[in-house]
């Protein structure tokens, strides 16, 4: 008995120990694991879905993929934690996860209060309404006493009580875990209406049974800047995360795509040869290596690539670019400057 | 053998062998490592939450949700604050415990007792439920019933329509809802005065049957005191009731009282998977009252339906209550599976929706576990004051 | 000389023998048991035949997708084409021989302790199911020793995971839940207070928080950067969670010893340990098998709350193929074969804990 004493006090004493020293940043703790711990959907076409083999897709994975391509120039090494709506901040906050990416919504409670920071937006979304078109609803002022579904712990869920109080209509509104979940009671009709990011509402139609039969309503009531999201007293981390996104944006705007990195090396054009790492010192003040934005570049490609390839028109979600576009371009995409 | 005069004492044993000085020190020890862990643990929380910037204290409390709930049997509206949402939850919680342990109860004692039939097929069809809900788990269940049964109804517009007053759809039952006009107290109070009437007759009856042996039907009497007394008010007041009826307006429908089909479904679910330890437990109660019990019974010539109530069953409570206290306990913690379907129960509203918009996680899950901590020690408590008073009284 | 030939002896009344007399015997022998029999008769033959027709006679049990199901029938199709998710969940096709390995090592140690072979050998096996097989199955299926591959948890899935998790969690808890139950009945004051507040903590709190407390909020608790593997965590939790149940049937078993055998024990010279474990523990835990039984399969049925926290196990495999659009409606396949899968465990291993009940009955009880 005493020596099993002896086991439990030393293997506490070990734990506490370890704890002492593991006082570490997130950038050398996803170094010293060699991968990155990137919290996703647990399945949303378009954004991060696994297919039948767990291989995951789309365009938050790729947002993981790019850090893990810049931090351990292996796109590859990553761990991809499927969480909730409901889990992810928990997760985040208690260390769980290096990095959110799961079409999160910067909020001021979040930033503020949630202990973690927003390190930008790789996708400008809007709260819409999908609806069956037999119910010959034409806009969302028609939806009193509606039955709504909803994803439980999200903004959404707090616009929609906003817009129905707002224009003093009454809903019901019926709570779901997860995405899928959400399309999957839309398609057995248990609410009338199926709410969420117009993105999102795009992706989940390709899940219904009869994905033609549903519209899109025209309003968008609210702004959803989605973006990833890392923990707060980490200024390190929280730096490499913000810059990967705006290397990709960055070099879609010069025109450095995954096809012409190569051909890019021998740019002399002073900013990109900025963000390819061949003038200046980026990639060292950031904690990284010098040429890092070539290995997300090569491995993922840039902004517009990575839409392109998730959700741009040519795949089954369909979605344009719109505001997503480069400020140059009209959107709002506007990135700082590497310098 | 020789003895040198000085007696055979038993010599001290040393320190390390004294298992009195043992026991002290491993207590210590024990303790010692207790009190250092919870303590490391409180302390890496404390300094995580504030290296990571996490708000802490009950202050969310009173900040305005602005999340809409399905199901409330308090008033609630996305105004109201965080505070609010759990007493909600907790309501809902209650509601659904409540109901699968009265709905439990019945089907499993029926069960119990259907096992223990002298019809074969009665029997046997006990038999077949039993094995069957208890051997799948309780979550499968609940999906089942939920996505496979209720899912499956037709929508609010092929509603299955009762006498044009009550709907059954995917999205629930709706059903007409009573209004309550001044006046209405007397069917209260008639109520109220035909439960205390019962029970005193029923006390009066069990006395008298104690002291005389004559039997006194309290249920019918008492059922009619129950059910005419009210409509006697009812009468009276001149039919102070109106009827909010249900009917399909736009979406869904309007008016009446709605129960909703995840109330349904976990409801079924508790009840049908309890319910089959319920039996087995109410099945080894009865055998567990000696033959000789029943024998002796019939000898003094009680009829068959009569040894079951007043021989068998309480003899049997004793060994039943026990078993049946940690089901009821069981289903309580079980309805926390509401999450799964959407239920808008303790754990999905609060410990779901309020601690993903606040964020404080240690506060809520510790609130949430107190309510539970709670439940269960005042159920046991109940159980087990019933418990002191059906014990058998030795004499 | 004429001998008296007796008659034989005439039958006895049609309604005295054979089926007619068990009939009025079990089925028609008051007026309320033939009203009781003629109804559920009837409400079983009428439920009874649809449902046989539709999950088996009509039924489609093979064929390569959806086009192959018949409407108003059972298409068993589905489960067959997916079965090795099933099975496997994400774990890699070209390695599936690993965890097959597994289960027929599995196999190996518990199909013998249901057949009439010599108790030695059965023993020996039982003993490399406890302690072996465990060890085996974790280098076989996590691999990275011995040039095997390596596959993370997080692909490990299906009926597997479920095997796992229950495995583990029976042969982690029966111990733990001892020590538990011997602390709570030890005459050192502190001990039993921990053990009960433990016990009774543990009892008290619904299962998925304490899985949601192991997956997302575990490492606020503990020193940064300290984590575990999410399966870990899970199969923590379920374990401690069912010992603290397995600690109150245990001390059941305890309190049911007659005080004599502590005394006798004592009084041999026997120190604490050895009396619990040669005299107290094969007695006490031989009269609460059937309690341990019905622990045991609680927490075979609880490993399906892991996938509340996003583990695929059989049931997460399976409802996470539900939702595919190719599939029209196959929900009551899919839930009625994890049903069943779940329902072949439990109920062999209630059978097979009346069965050692039996076999162990030597007939000492009061």
């Amino acid at each position: 008995m005493k020596k099993t004493i002896m086991t439990v006090g030393l293997a506490t004493a070990g734990l506490v120990a370890l704890g002492g020293q593991a006082q570490a940043a997130t950038l050398d703790d996803v170094r010293d694991a060699g991968q990155l711990r990137c919290g996703v959907s647990t399945g949303l076409p378009g954004f991060s879905q696994p297919d039948s083999d767990g291989n995951w897709t789309g365009i938050d994975v790729d947002t993981c993929r790019a850090v893990a391509a810049a931090v351990l120039g292996d796109a590859e090494a990553v761990e991809f934690v499927p969480l909730t709506a409901a889990e992810r901040f928990t997760a985040l906050q208690s260390g769980e996860i290096d990095m959110l990416s799961r079409n999160t919504t910067w909020t001021t409670t979040r930033d503020a209060s949630l202990g973690l920071n927003f390190t930008g937006t790789n996708y400008y979304d809007g709260q819409g309404f999908l609806i069956d078109e037999a119910l010959g609803i034409d806009s969302a002022e028609q939806l009193d006493g509606a039955a709504v579904c909803v994803q439980a712990g999200t903004t959404t869920e707090l616009n929609l009580a906003d817009y129905f109080r707002a224009n003093d209509m009454e809903f019901e509104a019926v709570v779901v875990d997860s995405s899928e979940a959400s399309a999957q009671a839309f398609d057995n009709n248990r609410c009338d209406v199926l709410t969420s990011d117009t993105s999102q509402l795009a992706a989940l139609r390709t899940q219904l049974s009869d994905p033609d039969g549903a519209v899109i309503l025209p309003e968008v009531i609210s702004k959803e800047p989605l973006g990833p999201v890392v923990r707060q007293g980490d200024d390190e981390w929280f730096n490499v995360v913000k810059w990967v996104l705006f290397g990709q944006i960055n070099a879609e705007e010069y025109g450095i795509s995954s096809a012409n990195v190569d051909e890019m090396l021998e740019s002399d054009n002073p900013n990109v040869a900025r963000i390819l790492g061949t003038e200046g010192n980026m990639g060292e003040i950031l904690g990284l290596d010098d040429d890092f934005m070539v290995d997300v570049l090569t491995q993922i490609g840039n902004y517009g690539e990575m839409f392109e390839r998730n959700v741009g028109p040519n795949t089954p979600i369909g979605l344009s670019r719109g505001v997503n576009e480069l400020w140059t371009e009209g959107g709002i995409l506007y990135a700082p400057p590497f310098r | 053998m020789e003895s040198d005069g000085t007696p055979l004492r038993p010599g001290r044993p040393k320190p390390w062998n004294d298992p009195r000085v043992r026991a002290v020190v491993f207590q210590i020890i024990a303790a010692l490592t207790v009190a250092w862990v919870g303590w490391t643990l409180f302390q890496n929380t404390i300094s995580n939450m504030e290296s990571r910037g996490i708000s802490t204290g009950f202050g969310f409390l009173n900040s305005t949700a602005g999340f809409g709930i399905i199901m409330s049997l308090i008033e609630y509206d996305e105004t109201m604050t965080y505070g609010r949402t759990f007493l909600v939850g907790l309501a809902n919680t209650v509601l659904v415990s409540g109901l699968g342990i009265l709905l439990a109860t019945v089907v499993g004692f029926v069960m119990g007792v259907a096992r223990l039939s002298s019809n074969w097929l009665v029997r046997k069809v006990a038999l077949a439920y039993i094995e069957i809900f208890r051997n799948i788990p309780l979550l499968l269940q609940i999906f089942f019933w939920y996505f496979a049964v209720l899912g499956t109804l037709p929508g609010p517009r092929q509603a299955v329509n009762v006498g044009d007053v009550a709907f059954l759809s995917n999205r629930g039952i709706v059903l007409p809802k009573p209004i309550f006009e001044p006046g209405a107290w007397l069917i209260g109070a008639g109520l109220a005065a035909g439960l205390v009437v019962t029970f005193f007759m029923a006390r009066w009856a069990r006395r008298r049957q104690a002291a005389t042996g004559e039997i006194f039907p309290v249920l019918p009497i008492g059922t009619v005191l129950i059910l005419g007394l009210p409509l006697l008010g009812y009468l009276i007041q001149g039919g102070p009731v109106s009827w909010d009826i249900p009917a399909l307006g736009g979406f869904n429908f309007r008016g009446g009282i709605t129960a909703i089909p995840e109330l349904g479904a976990l409801l079924l679910a508790l009840t049908l998977y309890t319910a089959s330890f319920i039996a087995e437990i109410v099945r080894s109660g009865i055998e567990s009252v000696s033959k000789g019990q029943t024998e002796a019974a019939l000898a003094l010539g009680l009829p068959p339906r009569r040894v079951l109530r007043l021989i068998i069953i309480p003899q049997a409570m004793r060994v039943i209550i026990p078993p049946l206290t940690s089901q009821y306990l069981n289903l309580t913690k079980n309805s926390s599976l509401a999450v799964a379907i959407g239920y808008p129960d303790l754990v999905n509203v609060f410990m779901g929706t309020t601690l993903n918009q606040t964020g404080q996680a240690v506060e809520i899950v510790a609130m949430t576990m107190a309510v539970y901590l709670s439940i269960s020690l005042f159920i046991s408590l109940l159980m087990n004051l019933y418990n002191r008073a059906v014990a058998l009284k030795e004499r | 000389m004429a001998m008296h030939q007796p008659q034989p002896d005439l039958p006895p009344p049609v309604a005295e023998r054979g089926a007619l007399k068990w009939l009025r015997e079990n089925l028609f022998s008051t007026w309320y048991n033939s009203v009781l029999t003629i109804v559920v008769g009837y409400w079983l033959l009428s439920t009874l035949i649809p449902l046989i027709d539709w999950a088996f006679i009509s039924a489609v049990f093979s064929g390569d997708g959806p086009e192959a199901c018949a409407p108003g029938a059972a298409c068993w199709v589905f489960v067959q084409q997916r079965l090795g998710f099933f099975i496997y969940g994400f774990y890699p096709d070209e390695l599936w021989w690993r965890p097959n390995l597994v289960f027929a090592l599995f196999a190996l140690a518990v199909v013998p302790q249901f057949l009439p072979i010599a108790a030695a050998i059965r023993k020996w096996l039982a003993i490399f199911g406890l302690t072996g097989l465990p060890v085996a199955a974790y280098f076989l299926i996590a691999g990275g020793h011995f040039g095997l591959e390596s596959v993370d948890t997080s692909r490990w899935g299906g009926l597997m995971l479920t095997l796992i998790l229950a495995y583990v969690g029976i042969i982690a808890a029966l111990p733990i839940g001892t020590l538990l139950a011997l602390g709570r009945r030890s005459e050192m004051p502190i001990i039993r207070g921990i053990c009960v507040v433990f016990i009774e903590f543990w009892r008290a709190v619904p299962l998925i928080t304490i899985l949601f407390m192991a997956s997302v909020m575990l490492p606020l608790f503990l020193p940064e950067g300290v984590t575990f593997d999410k399966l870990l965590r899970a199969l923590v939790g379920i374990t401690l969670f069912q010992s603290a149940y397995m600690a109150e049937v245990v001390r059941g078993g305890l309190q049911a010893i007659p005080k004599g055998q502590y005394e006798a024990a004592e009084a041999l010279g026997l120190g604490y340990w050895r009396r619990m474990r040669l005299i107290i523990l094969p007695q006490a835990l031989k009269i609460v098998i059937p309690g341990i039984a019905n622990t045991i399969i609680s927490l075979f049925k609880d490993t399906t709350l892991v996938l509340i926290i996003g583990l695929f196990d059989l049931l997460g495999a399976v409802k996470s193929t539900l939702s595919d659009p190719a599939w029209d409606n196959v929900m009551a396949e899919g839930y009625l074969f994890v049903a069943f899968c779940f329902w072949v465990f439990c109920f062999g291993m209630s059978r097979y804990s009346h069965r050692l009940e039996k076999n162990l009955d030597t007939g000492h009880r009061s």
